[in-house]
Order: structure tokens, then sequence, then C-alpha cells
């Protein structure tokens, strides 16, 4: 048990208790700060996978820029508390553990196939982690995928003028 | 022990969390004092003079106030978020403070060579910027869970004003980035050593004059202070997102408001003011003496005036005083500190003038009213964020042919 | 060394606890948080694979991914908003007339 498997069980037992969380949760504003739990952890093990820039960019942009519109709108919305539905019988009883022994059976081919390779995670010591450098990152990012890069601001551009007029009022 | 001998690097950054603890949380306190001080003395009047000689256990007496005051919970809060906020308030705030370097030099502490940080990572400028921006949800969730008009009001005027800002705070931090080349402060501040015509010092200042006023005006209004402290100033909405709190949570997000001001100070040195880099040429070697002079002279000013002070309390404390800053500076001329001592000296003066300014601002400016303040922030200062930048842009590209 | 396969597992699940709320959520923005969710857990599988087989390419799509995902809920949000104001409530089972 070394500390990167520390972390990683940590890590996740925190995101699946945040999805849960999410799920369970009486008031919507709970749902939403569970998710950011989600998001963080996440960050968490990018950090974990090498992925620093990544991990940042998940940090400043998921988790506080989107979920905290998320909040806004909530809160704007008065989203007051959630209606317990009336889940079927039959999810209960037989869709939980069709989803257990799927996900058993999901975790068992996964295992088989990933474990003996000799990839990067699987191999070296803490230590040899290579971290993936932002420049080479932007490289990759202005020269081969510059494209969907210039395709996104527009969508971004689209989003905005899109967002400001739906949601104004009919004066 | 041989816990120690095991895990050297754990008990060694341990050690240094306890010091930058320590030392931050006495400057937080400190500060309150400085700034209500300055503020007096802008206004013509004294500040606090009578608790402890010239008013210095004012933060101590304000301390042992906010702990014994009834903590008052409003019936219908959110119990859960009403706790959270002002705890994710204070540990954003303090966390920041893991990421930034005082000084270049290496020291060794229990047989285990160690930097001047407590975290030294190759992406810290945009974690520092992450971290900050889980801060809006302390004041959203303060706002909100106390389930009353005027904290949601101030809540969500506060957050809609800090996520505004933030987008040019961060944009004028990218001119520094493409003239520095990396996101480690090391790097960053390494960039700005050097001279122009042999005494102009190289930082980022200068070229980047522009980004520097955008950053600064980002950064007041991202700490919510004047003069853009509308959602919780006290004549405009009681007093914003904290005003159902009481005792030691009111204090957390206090603190939290203080502790912000001085991560964003730091960032502004490393960012622009060239750091732990001294202002003077390296030829002129008398500078190597300037802390030991700067804390020796303390010493002596601190004795004479506190013989010569009326009250008490202040012809005991402050020689005693004084004898330490003697003590200290003496301990400052030694071979083995000299060297170490030139890198947080500088830094902690040019931090101390950042909030000097920011008091002076605080003590002499009048607020922004709301939509005033969100104009200036998307059709003023987002523009000039962004011609600063494709400016900056403009001029590496053209320097690299 | 933590393998890459308990990284896809984790993945897998956080879809899946996403799928469930997706479906057995009723509020509207909570149904569009189960979205984001998914997308995480997309996200996750992306850079693990991308640790795995030593390629920038991964990292990248988890950009591009987290960027629509903001175009996304900008969008989503308002259109949210244009809803509850329209039928005063937040319920989808509410919204269930193609005109009225």
């Amino acid at each position: 048990m070394n500390i990167a498997m520390a972390v990683f069980i940590a890590c996740s037992v925190m995101a699946i208790v945040g999805a849960l969380a999410l799920i369970l949760a009486r008031e919507p504003v709970h749902s939403a700060l569970s998710l950011v739990l989600v998001m963080i952890s996440l960050a968490i093990l990018y950090l974990l996978l090498g992925a620093a820039f990544i991990a940042a960019i998940q940090i400043l942009v998921y988790a506080g820029a989107i979920m905290v519109l998320f909040v806004f709108v909530i809160m704007l919305l008065n989203a007051g508390e959630e209606v317990r539905t009336n889940v079927s019988r039959l999810a209960k009883w037989v869709g939980l553990p069709l989803g257990i022994f799927f996900l058993l059976e999901m975790a068992y081919s996964l295992f088989h196939e990933f474990n003996g390779r000799a990839g990067a995670a699987t191999g070296g010591t803490f230590g040899a982690l290579v971290p993936a450098s932002t420049e080479q990152l932007s490289m990759k990012l202005f020269t081969e995928f510059v494209l969907p890069f210039e395709l996104t601001s527009i969508l971004i551009l689209i989003a905005v003028l899109g967002a400001l007029v739906l949601a104004k009022r009919e004066s | 022990m041989e816990f120690v001998t095991h895990h050297p690097v754990l008990v060694v950054s341990l050690i240094k969390i306890a010091i930058a603890l320590f030392v931050v949380m006495t400057a937080l306190a400190y500060l309150t004092w400085f700034e209500r001080k300055v503020v007096a003395r802008i206004q013509s009047r004294w500040g606090p003079y009578w608790v402890g000689p010239h008013g210095l256990l004012q933060p101590l007496a304000d301390g042992i106030k906010f702990l014994f005051k009834e903590d008052i919970v409003p019936p219908a809060a959110d119990k859960i978020s009403y706790v959270l906020a002002p705890f994710l308030a204070l540990a954003l705030a303090l966390t920041t403070l893991a990421l930034i370097p005082i000084g270049p030099a290496t020291i060794t502490i229990l047989g285990q060579p160690t930097q001047l940080v407590i975290s030294h990572s190759s992406v810290a400028l945009i974690l520092l910027f992450a971290i900050s921006s889980i801060g809006i949800y302390a004041v959203v969730l303060a706002g909100w869970s106390s389930n009353s008009k005027y904290p949601l009001m101030g809540g969500l005027r506060s957050s809609a004003q800090m996520i505004s800002y933030e987008v040019s705070l961060t944009l004028s931090v990218v001119g520094v980035l493409l003239i520095a080349g990396s996101f480690d402060f090391y790097d960053i501040v390494g960039g700005q050593s050097g001279r122009w015509f042999h005494f102009l010092p190289k930082w980022h200042i200068i070229p980047q004059i522009l980004g520097f006023i955008c950053y600064l005006t980002a950064a007041i209004a991202e700490t919510n202070r004047v003069p853009f402290d509308l959602p919780e100033a006290e004549t405009e909405l009681v007093a914003g997102f904290h005003t159902e709190y009481s005792s030691f949570k009111f204090a957390m997000f206090f603190m939290a408001e203080y502790a912000n001001m001085i991560t964003v100070s730091c960032l502004a040195t490393l960012l622009f003011l060239g750091g732990w880099l001294s202002p003077f040429p390296a030829t002129w070697h008398w500078q190597l003496y300037l802390p030991a002079a700067g804390l020796i002279l303390a010493g002596i000013g601190l004795i004479v005036g506190g013989l010569r002070g009326v009250q008490l309390s202040a012809k005991l404390v402050f020689p005693v005083l004084g004898i330490v800053c003697l003590g200290v500076g003496y301990l400052c001329t030694f071979a083995a500190v000299m060297p170490v001592i030139q890198g947080p000296f500088w830094f902690i003066a040019k931090v101390f003038f950042l909030l000097f300014f920011y008091v002076w601002a605080r003590g002499t400016l009048p607020r922004f009213r709301y939509d005033q303040l969100m104009s200036f922030g998307w059709k003023f200062l987002l523009p000039l964020s962004l011609i600063n930048l494709v400016l900056t842009s403009l001029v590496v590209v053209l320097r690299l042919r | 060394m933590v393998p890459i396969s308990y990284y896809l597992i984790l993945s897998a699940v956080l879809f899946g606890l996403g799928v469930v709320a997706f479906v057995f959520k009723r509020n509207i923005i909570t149904i569009f948080m189960a979205i984001e969710l998914m997308l995480n857990a997309v996200n996750l599988a992306f850079v693990a694979f991308s640790r795995e087989f030593n390629q920038l390419d991964g990292l990248i799509f988890v950009f591009f991914v987290i960027v629509v995902a903001a175009a996304e809920a900008a969008v989503g949000l308002a259109i949210v908003m244009v809803i509850a104001r329209n039928r005063k409530s937040l319920n989808v089972e509410d919204v269930d007339l193609l005109k009225f």
C-alpha cells in the first residue's frame, strides 16, 4: 500500500460518496455541492495521473465557474425540496442486482485486459511518473487541433449570445 | 523518532506548515491593527490607542471578544451550508499560501535540504487561481443558507462581482506568463533578474504596466475591498452575506478576507514586482546589511519610544520588544544567515508596500454602486486586459523573429 | 502504482450513478447535474487512457469536453429558466405539452 494507492482509494471513495449524495440529497443545493466534491476528487485523480494542467482547468472552469452557475440558477429559481419518486419495484429488486452484476462483470474483464499490459501506469516507481507538460499540450492544441479550438471559440460565442437571448424577459 | 528518519520530507513539510500558519495568523491579526491605525490617521484621528501600548493588543482583545460571543444560528438556516461556508472561506484562503515561495535559497531543516516554499509545483500559478476560484462558493453559500433577504442579495451580488473580476484577473496575468514562459513561480521571478541600462531592474511591472494596473484593480474587486465592497458595506446591505453570522464564524470570514488580501499581494509581488529580488544592483554590497540594519534601527526606536511612553504597559513591553529586535538584527549579520535572509526581507517589504496601498485605497476612495461596478468590470477592465494580452503577444512574437 | 483498470472501473461506476440520477430524478436542474457527472466520468477515462498510452490526445479531448460542457450548461440553464418562468414548476413531469 504505497501513498499513490492510498490517495487513489481516498479520492475514489470521496467521488462515489459525492455521486451517491447527488442521487440521495433532498435539496438541489446539496446535490450541487456534492457534484463539486466529485469534481474536486476527480481533479486530485488527474494530478495523480500526471495531468496537472487539466486538473487545474477542471477546478478553475468546471468546479469554479460551471457549478457556480448551477448554484446561482438553483438559488434564483428557488428550487425547493425534491419530491420523492415512486421507484417501481422492478427497478429496485431486479434492476439493482442486475446493475451490480453487470458492473462486476465489466470490472473483471477490464482487470483481465489491462493488468497484463506493460503500460506506463502499471510499471515504474512512483517517482518515475513524467507529468504532461503544459508546453507540449499547448503545442498540440495549437498545431494539430487548431480547427476544433477555433470551432469551440465560435461555440462559446454562440452559447453566450444564446443564453442572453433566451433568458431575456418579454418586455 | 524513527518516524522522522523514515519520512524526512513529510516531517519537514509539517514543520514548514506550522511555521507558516503561525506567522500568517499573527500577520492577519496585526494587519487589522495596521489597517485601523492607517485609516484613522488618514481621517485625522488616532485609531486604537488604549488597549495595550498604541493599541497593539487590540487584535488580541478582538479575538477574545469573538470567541466569547454567543453563537447564534438562524432557526430556518440550512445547517450544513451555514457551517460549511466560513470554514471553506478560511481554509481556501490559507491553502493558497502553501504555493507562494518567499526566497530562492535552500535551507536545511533536520538535515533535509528544503526550499523556502511549502509546495513547489510546476503549475503553481494556475493552481493558485483554481483554489481561489472555489472561494466563491463560500460567499454564495453563506448568503443563501442564512435564509434571509439581505444576506441572499449580498451573497449573490458579491459572488457575481467575484466571478466577473476573476476573468479580468486571470487575463491580466497572461501577459506575464507570455514573457516568463512558465507557470512556476521560481521561473517567473528568475526571469525578472538582471537589469536594463545597468540600473533599471527587469521587473515585469515595467513592460506590463497596463497588466499591473488591471491586476491590482481586479484583485481589489476580487477580495471585496473598497472601492468595490458594496455587497458588504454597512450602509448598503447591513453586512451583506455575513449578516447572520456571529462570533467565531464571523471572525473566520473576517480572517479569510484579510488572508485573501495577503495572498493577492504576494502574487502581485511575485508576478510584477520581482518577488525576492533586490531593487539595488548586486555590486552594492552594503545592501546585504539592510535587514540587519532595519531590525537594529527598529529595535532602538522601540526601546526609545517605550521608555518615553506614557502608559506603564508601553514602558514595559516596548523595550523588551526592542531588545528582541536588536537580537534578531544581530543574528542577521552572521554569515550563515545573511544570504538566506535577503530574499524573504525584500519579499516581505514589497508585500507590506502593497498592503499599505490596499489600506490607503480603503481610507481614500468612495465605493462604487453595484451597476457601475459590474459595467466597469465587463465593459472597461476586460477589454483593457484583452488589449494588454494582444499587445504583449504581438511584442513577444516580433522579438522572437 | 495504481493499475489503469482501477481508474476505468471508477469511471464506469460514476457513469452508472450518473445514469441512475438522470433516470430517477425529477428536478430539471438535478437531471442536468447528472449529465455533468456523466461527462466527468468520461473525462476520467480519457485521462487514464492518455496516461496509459503516453499520448497527449486524451488530455486535449478532456479540454474540449470541458469547454463544450460549459457552453452546454450556459444554454441549458437559460432554457431551464425560461421553462420555469412559463410552467411555474421545475418538475420534468410538468413539462408535458408540445404546445400550449
